[in-house]
Formats: C-alpha cells, sequence, structure tokens
C-alpha cells in the first residue's frame, strides 16, 4: 500500500457547514473518499492510500486541477483508493465537495 | 455486329447450369454447392449477404466448400465481412479482391489477410457507398441473400431483417445477375413480400435457421458514473441546448446511457417533447424505458435486434410495421434517412486526435467502417431548414445569415481512459501508422475532424463549430481531454478564455449535480429491467440472460 500526501491553500473556503461526508466504496476500480471541515481557512489535505504504485503524477494532476477548480478550503480529505481510474477520482471528489455543500 | 445482350445471354447459360440442381427454383441444401459453382463464374462479383446483423451463413459456408479449380478469383463485394467462412474463401482461393464495409469479428483476420497477400483490397466503404456502387461499378453477378421464408414461386419474407437485401438483390437481379436466397423454411403462404419472386433465381431451405447478431444491445449492467455524467452533459449541453429532435445514436454504453436517462434525468429537466423524438436507429432495447414511458415518436431502423420482434409489433406506432404487423428495416434508406433527415449524431469511438479526427482502428485491427461515417458526417445536399440546424451553422460561421449553410451535429461521446486505462485521446492516429504498414491510400478515419461539432467526455464538452482557429480547436480537445497526456499538455490559460466564450463547458459551467451521476438514476440497470419495462414483450438473448 502506497501513501501520498498533498497540501494546498485553495482560492477559499468551501460553502456548507456539513462537517462530514463520505461517498463511494472501496472496490475494484472505484475508492471511498472521507471529507472532514477540520482545516483553518482555506487549507487542504488530501490523504491517499492506494495499492498501485507509479501514478504519483498522475494524482499530482487529479488533485492540482480539483482543489483550482472547487476551491475545497478548510477540509481534509482521505482516500481510500482501490485501483480506481483518474476519471473516477476526480468525479468521486467532485461528488464529496458537492455533498460538503449541501445543508 | 455489336452484341448488346451478352450478359441476358451469360444470365440464361448459368440459370440452365443451375436448373440441373434445382426442382422449379427449388435446391436442396446438399445440392448447393454444386449450384453456386454452376451458376458463378471465375472473376465474378459475389455478395454474400450478411452485414453487422442477420449473415447468410449456410450459403457462404456452401461457397467456401466450392472447388477452387471451378471458382477462384471472385471479386466479394458485401457489407460485412464477418464469418470465418468469409476469410475462407480467400485461403482457398476461391476469391482474391475485396470491397468491403464493416468486419466486426473479423477485424484482426482482415489485416492479417492483406499482410499474406490473400486478399486484394479494392477500399473499405461506408454502408451506403458500397451499395452506391453496386449501382455503378461494383454490380453484382450473383447475390446470395438470406431470408426468414420463401413460398414455390421465389417470394421472400425477411420481416424485422428485411436490412441490406432489396438493396443488393434490386442491383443484382435488374444487371441479369443470379440472386440465390437461403431460406428457414418454406411454405404455402408468406405473411408478407419483401422481395418479389421473380427477382430470385434458386432457394435453398437451409438446415438451420440464420445467424443474427445482437449487435445493439447494450447491458445497462455495465454503465459506469462517469458515462452518466458524460451522458448528463450531452442531455443538457447539446440536446437541450440545440432542441434535437431528430437524431441517430451509434452503438456504445455512453449512448446506451443517455437513452436511458430520457425518462429519469431529462424528464426532471422538463424537456419531454422537446427532444429526441424522432429516431433513425437499431431497435436498442435501452431504448425501451424511453419509449414506454411517451418519449419516442417514431423509430426508423437499419435493421433488426435479436429479442425485439414482439415488442416492435406491439407498439406499431413508433416502429415501421408492415400489413402483417411485423418491423420491416432497410439498411439504405434508413441510412439516407440518417443523412439528411437527422440533425444530430452521436456515436462513441475509440481515439480522436488534436484535430478532431477519430477512428475505431488501432495497431492490427480493422473494423471497418459501417454506417458511422455517413451518419457522422454533415450533409452538403441538405436543404431544408430546422432549428438545431440553422444555429449549428450559425456558430460555425461569421457571415452573410441568409447564404449560411446549416450544420449537421456530430457528437463523439468518450470517456478519457478505456476500461483499461487506454487513452481516448492521442496526438496522431494509430489510423495513420496503419496506413503506412498496409500501403492503403488514405488513413482510415472513421469521422473527419471538419464533420465533428462537439466532443463530450465525463470532463466536459468542446464546441469545435465555435472554435475561429487551429490553435483553440486544439485547446478545446485538449480542455476535455482530462488526465490523459493529451489533456494535461493543456494552457490553462487558453482553456480559461474558451471557457468564457463557451466553447469548453464543464459539469460545473451547465449547473450539473455530479451527486446525481449516479446508477440509480438509470431508468433500468439491467436487462431485466429493460424487458419488465417491455411488459415481457423484449425477449432477450440467453447470453444476456443471467437470472
Amino acid at each position: 500500500m502506497l501513501t501520498l500526501k498533498f497540501r494546498h491553500t485553495a482560492k477559499r473556503r468551501l460553502a456548507g457547514k456539513r462537517v462530514t461526508a463520505i461517498i463511494g466504496v472501496v472496490a475494484s476500480g472505484n475508492l471511498e473518499v472521507l471529507l472532514e471541515r477540520v482545516l483553518p481557512g482555506a487549507e487542504c489535505e488530501v490523504d491517499i492510500a492506494t495499492p498501485i504504485i507509479g501514478y504519483d503524477e498522475t494524482w499530482k494532476a487529479v488533485i492540482d486541477e480539483f482543489v483550482e477548480r472547487f476551491a475545497p478550503g478548510g477540509l481534509r480529505i482521505s482516500i481510500n483508493d482501490g485501483g480506481a481510474r483518474p476519471d473516477t477520482v476526480f468525479l468521486r471528489l467532485m461528488q464529496g465537495s458537492a455533498l460538503m455543500e449541501k445543508v | 455486329m455489336i452484341d448488346w445482350q451478352s450478359e441476358r445471354r451469360s444470365r440464361e447459360e448459368r440459370l440452365r447450369a443451375g436448373s440441373k440442381f434445382a426442382d422449379g427454383k427449388m435446391v436442396a441444401a446438399d445440392a448447393a454447392t454444386a449450384l453456386l459453382e454452376a451458376v458463378t463464374r471465375p472473376g465474378d462479383r459475389i455478395c454474400l449477404e450478411g452485414d453487422n446483423q442477420k449473415q447468410a451463413d449456410f450459403l457462404a459456408a456452401c461457397l467456401a466448400n466450392a472447388n477452387p479449380k471451378v471458382l477462384h478469383d471472385l471479386h466479394v463485394v458485401q457489407s460485412g465481412i464477418v464469418l470465418p467462412e468469409h476469410i475462407d474463401l480467400f485461403e482457398k482461393g476461391i476469391a482474391k479482391k475485396l470491397d468491403y464495409s464493416y468486419s466486426g469479428p473479423q477485424s484482426y483476420a482482415v489485416p492479417r489477410a492483406l499482410n499474406s497477400g490473400t486478399i486484394e483490397l479494392g477500399a473499405i466503404h461506408t454502408y451506403v457507398e458500397l451499395f452506391a456502387r453496386y449501382f455503378v461499378d461494383l454490380t453484382p453477378h450473383v447475390a446470395l441473400t438470406v431470408a426468414r421464408s420463401a413460398d414455390r414461386e421465389g417470394n421472400l419474407y425477411m420481416g424485422p431483417n428485411t436490412e441490406d437485401s432489396p438493396t443488393v438483390i434490386e442491383a443484382t437481379a435488374f444487371k441479369e445477375g443470379i440472386v440465390v436466397a437461403q431460406v428457414n423454411e418454406v411454405v404455402d403462404k408468406l405473411p408478407r413480400v419483401d422481395i418479389p419472386g421473380d427477382r430470385v433465381d434458386f432457394v435453398v431451405a437451409a438446415p438451420k435457421p440464420f445467424y443474427v447478431e445482437p449487435l445493439f444491445t447494450r447491458d445497462p449492467a455495465s454503465i459506469t458514473e462517469t458515462q452518466i455524467l458524460a451522458a448528463m452533459m450531452a442531455i443538457k449541453g447539446i440536446y437541450a441546448e440545440y432542441g434535437i429532435k431528430r437524431l441517430n445514436h451509434g452503438i456504445g454504453y455512453n449512448t446506451a446511457a443517455i437513452e436511458l436517462l430520457l425518462p429519469t434525468y431529462a424528464d426532471k429537466l422538463g424537456l419531454k417533447g422537446k427532444i429526441a423524438t424522432h429516431w433513425a436507429l437499431n431497435p436498442h432495447p435501452t431504448l425501451i424505458p424511453a419509449i414506454e414511458s411517451g418519449w419516442v415518436k417514431q423509430i426508423h431502423s437499419f435493421g433488426s435486434e435479436v429479442g425485439m420482434d414482439a415488442y416492435m409489433r406491439a407498439r406499431s406506432d413508433v416502429y415501421f410495421t408492415g400489413r402483417d404487423g411485423s418491423m420491416s428495416s432497410n439498411r439504405m434508406y434508413c441510412q439516407i434517412a440518417g443523412l439528411y433527415a437527422t440533425d444530430l449524431f452521436i456515436g462513441s469511438t475509440l481515439q480522436i486526435d488534436l484535430n478532431g479526427n477519430s477512428s475505431t482502428v488501432t495497431r492490427d485491427r480493422i473494423a471497418g467502417f459501417g454506417g458511422a461515417p455517413n451518419m457522422g458526417s454533415d450533409a452538403h445536399g441538405r436543404r431544408h431548414g430546422s432549428e438545431p440546424w440553422l444555429k449549428a451553422g450559425r456558430e460555425a460561421v461569421d457571415g452573410d445569415p441568409r447564404l449560411m449553410r446549416g450544420r449537421k451535429l456530430v457528437v463523439q461521446i468518450v470517456e478519457t481512459f478505456s476500461e483499461k486505462t487506454i487513452p481516448a485521446f492521442v496526438e496522431k492516429l494509430d489510423a495513420v501508422d496503419l496506413a503506412d504498414k498496409f500501403k492503403l491510400p488514405i488513413a482510415p478515419v472513421m469521422i473527419y475532424g471538419d464533420d465533428v461539432t462537439h466532443i463530450v467526455s465525463e470532463e466536459g464538452i468542446a464546441n469545435l463549430l465555435l472554435c475561429r482557429t487551429a490553435a483553440e480547436r486544439e485547446q478545446a480537445i485538449r480542455a476535455i481531454a482530462g488526465f490523459t497526456d493529451v489533456g494535461r499538455a493543456r494552457d490553462r490559460k487558453m482553456v480559461e478564455k474558451l471557457r468564457e466564450r463557451k466553447i469548453v463547458l464543464r459539469p460545473e459551467d451547465l449547473g450539473i449535480d455530479p451527486l446525481d451521476a449516479q446508477r440509480s438514476m438509470l431508468a433500468a440497470r439491467s436487462i431485466e429491467d429493460l424487458m419488465h419495462w417491455s411488459g415481457n414483450l423484449y425477449d432477450p438473448p440467453n447470453k444476456f440472460r443471467n437470472w
């Protein structure tokens, strides 16, 4: 199991008041994402546990793009990966941030 | 003296030779190979009917059993190279030259045979293009067709699988050719006559019913959430935006997802009656929920689909059914309908380059074209206006609107990565290397970039109509190429500008809630669900039954 950690300062704090959300499942080609509103200001932290090695650059690109487009300030995001494709990871992140924005 | 009737005399000789193996028009199954040897001449153009759906499989096997000393150097002119026997003809030397359209199951065998010189290739066509050549320079001398039943006069009943037959037989029969039909049974009275008996010379009752491939059945269980997201964008960003009522869908899970989102997601958007009402489409089982929910007014089909007969018979307001109640298809008519009378084609592909050219060719595999290049092209002969066509035309060109051509919407919908994490977006199509390898005069491009108006991926929509320079086009494509190498090499600043001009649209730009991208949004989530939607009229083939 490989672990990766990314820290970002987003453009702003993510809207909404929800404290935690979880989306997805740990299954082959899928992933589980836990989102917690625990960080100050626009800080954002992403921890990834993946069984597949050699995709560090792709993970970095996915997280960069997500932070740039969805400004998830204040969130600690933990990803439990089951070997999902980057497009699936991105969809789950979009879904997770949409959940956190809901009342 | 000029001989004006040599073809007629040749036909009479062939008929005399063939009649030795026939009782009237009826030929016993075990005499079929001898019949084909008698009525065919070396070097003849021959069409063994078989497209992507029905197959004259018994006659193909009989021809492949012919003696290559008697029958050799045939020129095969047919839409599908699908059965192993089609390849056998070339390996045995019975056939030499090939002009065709589609080679799905034989897509690896065809390039191997080209490489070894076993097949001499004329060209790979789109269906309607090959049919056109049947009437100009590739008229068959012999056509081997296939029907559900015949009577003793040779009248043929094809039912929903009419497909290519009327076209092939018209060209052959009226140019002094020989028409041989394989049928499942000979009966006293046909439900309806699809081909008049005076165009049919010989009829063989085959030992087994002819084979039909269930090519258009997509199991909803295999549709992913990223496909659902892309389908939602297509519905909201293209179908609703342009008001698409008349359309064609290709085969694939992406378009199946759109079909299954009509009664759910599109209904929630209030689009019922405003989009997707009139179709040129094979009988896709995944459209059943939309039909049952009252979305669909009318469908004309290229061919049939296994298991759909009873459903289509019961939904005669929607399908084209004969006086006998069974559906009729016609590939030539439906291709023309898709070319001239629809405002949108949407289909999947395997590779798209930076200019928007797309191809289903990968290394060592030539699947041919089928109908997609015809559906997926702008008809320059079109003259009737419609809102979607005019709007697309206005987006494409700056100039005097009175002199502006409309544009058919030609949409490619892909996932940025395939199931095996192979990127759909590439700098250079494999088709280009393949053309070099097999010395083809042009690369087998499925849809040329200048015909493509939109590309949809799970990352967004690229509207190529609104691009004014090659650089804008390239960045619009990179902008939706996700995390592929092509996507990651995008110019972020330029992409943001394209987004402002609505050339690039993201789910968030379209107001799409990513939480809607769930399988529970599909109107049917399994083949069994489709069967239930149809009131058990849809009878799925066994390979799709897992309950």
